[in-house]
Order: structure tokens, then C-alpha cells, then sequence
């Protein structure tokens, strides 16, 4: 069975280096930034208890 | 004539309405590939007024009655710098085309094209949005809906309408600027009462003069911009004068605190001498010549401005922490919002 493969491959925007690094750089800082948060309502999880979604509104 | 008037007369190179950025007229096609740096998303979220948003919501947070875990603090001075963050980078996203032409913020991300607006708009969204929610989540509601409040004030009424519209833009529009210790007020109590609310009236009526000592160094600018701020529109005279008048009703609102019996006297020393002092410089502007003297004036009552304010808040904070202050108010008025 072949591959699925989008036909633009072959004939869509092909990236310069600069841009490959561009996104290599803000995939990495988007990478950081998620697994902050991660930590970040883990902390908040522990620190308000496992009801830390229940509230009067 | 009144002001409206002859802003309707100011004539602008930039097309009314702000199609440049939105419709790719800046450096930079839609169709490229980005370049964005994570430096320039940084930059979007204007780090030097995020550094005051946090440090006022900081002092509203600690001045307010009662107690909040300090990692949840943390975290509600985290959410507010990123609704501010989102709030601001929104505002780059819409004066776009207004930046392009000022020099003091044409290197910004979207004229030097180094980011695409339509970038920023989704950024800018996602931020506000999670901002907001997460607040309300992990915080309270109240505090999430001024946060909501502040970021949309900020964003539609004064970037999108007052700004180009009116020279009493940043009168009204200061009263983004002025929320933040509100919102870390309600992030601690969950209520809303007069000591935030005085917080917010020093930054409120503090705006006008300081905004329009730097529109008097920008005037050219502001005029070839085709934004409607006071010396653009009433002249400078007219400018020098409203700057000595908000200065006089600023002084005493200044030392409310004080006054209201909330706060130490070191808090009142400083804030009576500060705010004579900035009466004093905006009645030496008003006097000043025409010209370098001015310029001079204007430039020595900017960066009093900024430090005025945050001296201000740093010893109300001191207050607090030294634990200086007597309390709160005898006549205390509370009116508890409950979510």
C-alpha cells in the first residue's frame, strides 16, 4: 500500500533555510511554553486539591 | 471650532480605517512563509508595559485584605501579564499602519516586517482567550471577567475607536492602564471596594498629563500620523495648560490614601511632596518659551511622571510589607461581589 501523499508536495512553496530555522525556533519555544503549562496546572492541581475546577458560579 | 472638528480637518497619508495592516500594505506578503522569531512574539507583547502592568496588579494583590496561596498569585500576575501581553499585541496588530510612520515604533515587529499581521491577530486572540479563561479557572471569576474587561477596553474602545477619533483618546483610554491593581485586588478578595478603586483613580487621571508631556515631543510625528492627540489638534498652549490642570487634580488624588487613613505617613510625606513637586513641574512647562524650553520641560515632566507613579505604588507596597499602614479605612465601604 503507498504512502498517502499530498500532491502540493511536490509543487508547493518550497521553504528557504532561513524560514526552516525560523519555524525550528518557534516549534521549539511552543514545545517550552506547553510543557511549562504542563508543569504549571500540575502545580495548581496540587496546590488547590483535585477540585480545582469546582466553584460556585 | 471644537476639537472634533478640526480633527476631521487633519489630513493623514495613511488611509482611514487602518487597511494597511490588515491588507498587506506593509513590508511583508501574506503569502510568504514566516520569519518570525519567538523574539518577535516576545516583543509583541510590549515588555516595558507589561513590567508596570505586573507591578501595579503586584501591589494591588498585596495591599488587598486577606490571603492567596502565593502560588496562585503567581499565577494570577502570570495570567495578567499575558491578557496585558495579548492586549498589546493586538494593539500592534491594529496601529499597524501608524507605526510604520512614527519613528519611535517603526522598527516594531509587523512595519519592519519581520512578522505578518494575520500571525499576530492569532496570537494575539489565543493569548486574550486563554488568559481569561484560565484566570476564571484557576483564579476567580471576577478577577477573569476585569481581566476580559481590560483587555477588550484596551484593544476595541481605545485602539480601535478613541485613538484615531478623539484628543481625549488617552483620558478615556487610560482607564485600561488604570485596572490592573483592580484585578489583583479581586484575584486576593474576590470583591471590589474604594482602596482598588482609588488605585485605579491614580493612574487614571495620572495618564493625561503624562501622555501629553511625550505627545508634546511627538507632535510632528503624531500629526504626519494623522492621530488626533491634544497638541496635534488644540495646539500646545492649549496642551501646556490641560497638562498644569490634570497635574492639580492629580496631586490630591495622589495622597487619597493618605487621606482616607489607609496608609503610613511616609506614604503621605511622599506623595505630597511628589505630586507638589509634578504641580510645580507642569506649572514650569506652562510657562516655558516656545521651543527648546518645551521640549526640555515636557521632557524632565515625562520622566518625573514615571517615576512619581512608581514611587507611589513601590511605598504603598512598603507600606504593606513593613506593615507600616494602620489598616483599612474607619468608613470602610465593601460591596462584595459574589460570583
Amino acid at each position: 500500500m503507498s504512502a498517502v501523499t499530498d500532491p502540493q508536495d511536490n509543487n508547493g512553496i518550497a521553504l528557504t533555510e532561513a524560514q526552516k530555522k525560523a519555524r525550528r525556533n518557534r516549534s521549539i519555544a511552543i514545545a517550552i511554553c506547553l510543557g511549562l503549562l504542563v508543569v504549571l496546572f500540575y502545580i495548581v492541581t496540587l496546590v488547590k486539591g483535585p477540585g480545582v475546577l469546582n466553584r460556585p458560579i | 471650532m471644537s476639537m472634533q472638528s478640526q480633527t476631521a480637518r487633519l489630513t493623514s497619508p495613511l488611509s482611514s480605517g487602518n487597511a494597511g495592516a490588515r491588507q498587506g500594505s506593509l513590508k511583508g506578503s501574506p503569502n510568504d512563509p514566516s520569519l518570525a522569531s519567538p523574539r518577535d512574539y516576545f516583543e509583541l507583547l510590549k515588555p516595558r508595559v507589561m513590567s508596570l502592568v505586573i507591578f501595579t496588579a503586584l501591589v494591588g494583590m498585596v495591599v488587598a485584605p486577606g490571603h492567596i496561596h502565593p502560588v496562585i498569585g503567581g499565577i494570577a500576575l502570570l495570567f495578567i501579564a499575558i491578557g496585558a501581553g495579548a492586549a498589546g499585541a493586538l494593539n500592534m496588530w491594529y496601529e499597524a499602519d501608524l507605526d510604520a510612520v512614527m519613528s519611535r515604533t517603526m522598527k516594531r515587529p509587523i512595519p519592519d516586517g519581520r512578522i505578518l499581521p494575520g500571525e499576530v491577530l492569532g496570537f494575539a486572540l489565543f493569548l486574550a482567550v486563554f488568559a481569561v479563561v484560565a484566570m476564571g479557572l484557576l483564579v476567580n471569576v471576577l478577577s477573569a471577567a476585569l481581566l476580559a474587561f481590560t483587555i477588550f477596553f484596551y484593544a476595541v474602545v481605545y485602539s480601535m475607536w478613541l485613538k484615531r477619533w478623539t484628543p481625549q483618546n488617552i483620558v478615556i483610554g487610560g482607564a485600561a492602564g488604570a485596572l490592573p491593581p483592580v484585578i489583583g485586588w479581586a484575584a486576593v478578595t474576590n470583591a471590589i471596594s474604594l482602596e482598588p478603586i482609588v488605585m485605579f483613580l491614580i493612574i487614571f487621571i495620572w495618564t493625561p498629563p503624562h501622555f501629553w508631556a511625550l505627545a508634546l515631543l511627538r507632535t510632528e510625528e503624531y500629526a504626519r500620523a494623522g492621530v488626533p492627540m491634544l497638541p496635534v489638534v488644540a495646539g500646545e498652549r492649549e496642551t501646556r495648560r490641560q497638562i498644569l490642570l490634570y497635574s492639580i487634580a492629580m496631586a490630591p488624588v495622589g495622597a487619597l490614601p493618605y487621606l482616607l487613613g489607609y496608609t503610613s505617613a511616609l506614604y503621605g510625606v511622599v506623595s505630597i511632596a511628589g505630586g507638589l513637586w509634578f504641580v510645580m513641574s507642569a506649572f514650569r512647562l506652562r510657562n516655558a518659551p516656545a521651543g527648546d524650553a518645551t521640549v526640555k520641560a515636557a521632557r524632565k515632566l515625562f520622566g518625573f511622571s514615571i517615576l512619581y507613579l512608581g514611587v507611589l505604588f513601590a511605598v504603598m507596597l512598603a507600606d504593606r510589607l513593613l506593615g507600616l499602614s494602620v489598616g483599612q479605612m474607619p468608613w470602610y465601604v465593601t460591596w462584595h461581589v459574589t460570583w
